[in-house]
């Protein structure tokens, strides 16, 4: 997993690159509270571009990440979802509290 | 030998969350003999992946077991059947309501079941307290059309 967090806005972007299970989820889940907790973003993005398979462990995470980025008054946001992903995104209703947004090249390369 | 099904698999494995990756991808190289669409691919693999979390997570509650996956192929119809004998369910039909979770301390989302029913197309739980659960799922892989296939298999005298 790689990130970014730009100074300036305050904006911390997520690059998975690994299939969210049980087992992955609770490594990133550690990596990423680390982070939020350092940086206190205003702004999480996911990127899932290179995340090819989820399971229900990734709603709970993104949840956990929600509740925990709104104690610092910041929001998540997911980007690059694929379709497979995206099933289970509408239909848990994810897509409610977690909206998704587009992201540039630009920012989606990383150091 | 008299076989109702064409093919069929069977994998045991330590209740390891790392084995959640295996046992899908398991699944998937299987069933792809009969074509099936990248999403068809993607719903097996997450049912399987729920089901068998379930078996790791609440079966056997991180001590180690066997987890047991069988799975069946007849003419375009996947079965899997992923079974544990750790602790069972007291309430089926309980715990198969969307965000019904006991362990909501673990981040754990209550979505496992509901995402079982909706990506296969039939589901069934038999538990037995302190015996342990068994997931039976069935999927039809819609994009296969294989007609000498077909053919082949109706005369090994299966209609």
């Amino acid at each position: 997993m790689e990130s970014t967090y730009k100074k300036e806005d305050k904006r911390l972007i997520f690059k998975i690159n690994e299939d969210i299970d049980e087992y992955s989820a609770q490594k990133i889940r550690r990596r990423l509270d680390n982070e939020i907790e350092r940086y206190m973003p205003k702004e999480v993005i996911f990127d899932f571009d290179k995340v090819s398979f989820m399971d229900s462990a990734g709603i709970g995470l993104l949840i956990g990440r929600y509740k925990l980025a709104n104690l610092f008054g910041g929001k998540v946001e997911v980007a690059n979802i694929s379709t497979p992903i995206r099933k289970i995104f509408e239909m848990s209703g994810l897509l409610k509290i977690i909206p998704e947004v587009e992201i540039e090249k630009k920012e989606a390369q990383y150091e | 030998m008299n076989n109702i099904f064409d093919n069929e698999m069977k994998i045991e494995f330590l209740s390891k969350s790392n084995n959640e990756a295996f046992a899908r991808i398991s699944v998937a190289a299987f069933i792809a003999q009969l074509d099936p669409t990248l999403e068809e691919i993607a719903d097996i693999k997450t049912a399987v992946s729920e089901a068998v979390t379930n078996s790791i997570i609440h079966g056997y509650e991180e001590k180690m077991g066997i987890v047991k996956l069988i799975c069946k192929i007849r003419k375009n119809e996947v079965f899997i059947e992923i079974s544990d004998s750790g602790k069972g369910i007291e309430n089926v039909e309980i715990a198969k309501q969307p965000l019904y979770t006991t362990k909501s301390n673990l981040e754990r989302s209550g979505m496992g079941f509901t995402i079982m029913e909706s990506f296969m197309d039939h589901v069934q739980v038999e538990s037995v307290l302190g015996l342990g659960t068994k997931v039976s799922m069935t999927k039809k892989i819609k994009s296969y059309c294989n007609e000498e296939k077909d053919f082949a298999m109706s005369t090994r005298g299966e209609e």
